[in-house]
């Protein structure tokens, strides 16, 4: 939706929002409708010379407009009530309200399960078509639990982790920070002893866990991660590696994140991938065997033919 | 839009909606400002697109007659208070909190639909503060392209046709689905229903639709069936039933994410042996390829074959000949 496209349905709202708040900040409107203020300043001025047939000091949508920028209505030309939500709105807020009900343990969530009944009965027929949408979090409902009782009572935890990139299974202690669910799937964010770093742990690879006596504490500085882009985040220092792909091995498109990905001959594919760690390209390169050549680095590629023939001799041949 | 057409569609809500009659277009045209004193056709025709955008913003715009003596030419429109209105809605702070997260969960896309949901809530008194107080982030991206028609398709309930490549071919083809709904499972999104052409359920992965999704059929026309489970629809996708165990070698220490998928592990002193659960051969022996020779297949017969071929492709004509010696 484009900015003028908003503005409508934010004209609709504006007048009952303020019935609702009367003696509100300009500002605080600002922020709730996520304008600029100087655009809501050209709103009001637009409502003011709206308003019922007749269009008389007694028709238009009146403000109280203080001195000190707070406002409140004083007639409201019937307009009381915000516009009922639409099929999308309700869809966006039903289906994320489902969608944390289903995850077992969350803390809130019965009030999550009553804000849903409630916002199901408001939508009314809006809410139809929300029922044939499903987003799955996966869960380890024991696993969570524990995570769940670090978080809340902020205490340490101790960790054994599969770390699949690496292929190894390590002990750690942990200062757990939050909850994220992302990309289908349940991590703690945690303050990693061992790494000395903030890391992200999934439920599903937390292989055993204990919730220890001593308090959690992250170092006071600590960031949480940004994960609004996603959990794995390539970065320039990590090494690039050309694949070359035959079109059985397109899926490595799909599944892992790539910088780019050009067409090849026979339907096959040339991706570039930025990769953390070494081990984990090479396993991906041996188990596609003949459906792939490594373009670059040429490292990777002898290394590859190496360790290629050294399994071959573990088999005799 | 203009600042100007937006005042006149401000007064065009406000006018019908306090109105019980049904005002003709005539009416309208001198009751809301705004209306050029143009030739009629350039009204109807500016009538026309004011109606069709407030009908685009969900707001019920009734058409009818004041009387049964009325003709087509009296045809009349107003706006029922009772369906332009969000009914009554009252939310504890921690059930608005909960709204609050709800919102944020959507990575773009949706996330314009949740945001004006919350304007809406606002405007009932209902605070509504966006930042998480139950310690938990969650993520959906919604970034798609054939997302949006998708969901829209399923809500109305209409057949649609894209272009569709699968896993495995670089050529797409033209699919007709009945959409039987859209599910994000493991962070991917799918719309599942009846594959009209190959007539049989079916599950298509979105990333995957190349092109545009077109809706094509009347609304209403998709017949779901009862028990439709789109979590297991999608799941199957990933072939997720085990269909027999391998058994391999495995040196110790080594491989630790096959340890983990082990039904069994017999400990020895170089080597130990895992009964490792498999559902798909091709994946079960690209994956113990990758671990070289820290893994040697024992069983399957077909699966050590495979890992034996992809890992002689890569050994390069040296390995491949010497083989061939010994063979």
């Amino acid at each position: 939706m484009t900015a003028t496209a908003d503005r409508l349905p934010r004209l609709l709202a504006l007048v009952p929002y303020l019935l609702a708040h009367p003696g509100i900040r300009l500002s605080e409107v600002a922020a709730d409708f996520s304008v600029d203020p100087d655009q809501l300043r050209e709103d009001l001025n637009l409502l003011w010379v709206c308003g019922l047939p007749g269009y008389g000091p007694g028709d238009l949508i009146d403000l109280a407009w203080e001195e000190d920028d707070t406002l409140t209505v004083t007639h409201d030309a019937g307009m009381r009530r915000p516009l009922r939500l639409t099929t999308d709105e309700a869809l966006a807020l039903i289906v994320a309200l489902r969608t944390l009900a289903d995850v077992p343990g969350l803390e809130g969530g019965d009030a999550i399960s009553r804000a849903l009944t409630k916002l199901e009965d408001a939508a009314g027929s809006a809410a139809a078509g929300s029922a044939r949408v499903t987003v799955r979090v996966e869960a380890e409902e024991a696993t969570l639990a524990g995570v769940r009782q670090a978080l809340d009572q902020r205490r340490a935890m101790h960790l054994t982790y599969y770390t699949a990139g690496r292929d190894e299974t390590t002990e750690r202690t942990v200062d757990p920070m939050r909850l994220i669910l992302v990309e289908g799937r349940s991590y703690l964010e945690a303050w990693c002893r061992r790494a000395e770093g903030v890391r992200l742990f999934r439920l599903d690879r937390i292989d055993a866990w204990r919730v220890l006596e001593e308090p959690a504490e992250p170092p006071r500085d600590v960031r949480p991660l940004d994960v609004r882009e996603g959990v794995f985040r390539p970065e320039p220092g990590h090494e690039l590696v050309v694949l070359r792909l035959t079109q059985t091995a397109r899926w490595v498109a799909d599944f892992y994140p790539t910088e780019s990905v050009t067409e090849d001959l026979d339907g096959g594919l040339v991706v570039r991938l930025r990769a953390a760690d070494r081990s984990w390209v090479r396993r991906l390169v041996l188990g596609l065997g003949a459906e792939v050549s490594v373009v670059e680095p040429d490292r990777l590629a002898s290394e590859v033919r190496a360790v290629a023939r050294a399994a071959l001799a573990a088999y005799s041949i | 839009m203009s600042a100007r057409r937006t005042e006149r569609l401000v007064n065009l809500v406000i006018c019908l909606l306090s109105t019980r009659q049904f005002l003709t277009a005539a009416r309208v045209r001198t009751i809301v400002p705004g209306y050029e004193p143009g030739s009629h056709e350039a009204f109807q025709r500016m009538f026309e697109r004011d109606k069709a955008e407030l009908r685009d913003l969900g707001i019920p715009l009734e058409t009818g007659t004041n009387s049964l003596f009325d003709t087509e030419a009296d045809v009349g429109y107003r706006i029922a208070r009772r369906d332009y209105e969000l009914p009554d809605i009252h939310l504890e702070p921690d059930e608005a909190a909960a709204v609050g997260l709800a919102a944020r969960l959507w990575q773009s896309g949706l996330s314009a639909a949740a945001s004006s949901a919350l304007v809406k809530l606002r405007a009932v008194g209902i605070d509504v503060a966006m930042d998480s107080i139950l310690g938990v982030e969650p993520v959906v991206d919604a970034t798609e392209p054939a997302l949006a028609p998708c969901l829209a398709a399923v809500q109305s309930g209409r057949i649609v046709t894209f272009a569709y490549r699968t896993a495995n071919s670089g050529t797409p083809e033209q699919r007709e689905v009945e959409p039987w709904g859209v599910v994000s499972w493991r962070g991917r999104w799918y719309v599942a229903g009846h594959d009209r052409g190959r007539d049989a359920a079916r599950v298509f992965r979105l990333s995957r639709v190349t092109g545009p999704v077109t809706q094509v059929g009347p609304p209403g026309g998709v017949q779901v069936p009862p028990d439709v489970d789109l979590v297991a629809m999608a799941a199957s996708m990933g072939g997720e039933a085990n269909i027999g165990n391998a058994t391999v070698r495995v040196r110790c220490g080594a491989a630790a994410g096959l340890r983990r998928r082990a039904r069994e592990i017999s400990r020895g002193e170089e080597h130990d042996l895992l009964e490792v659960p498999y559902s798909d051969p091709d994946a079960l022996a690209e994956q113990l390829a990758g671990y070289a020779d820290d893994v040697v297949v024992v069983d399957p017969p077909e699966v050590r074959a495979a890992v034996i071929v992809g890992l002689k492709a890569l050994a390069g004509d040296a390995a491949g000949d010497a083989a061939g010696d010994r063979a």
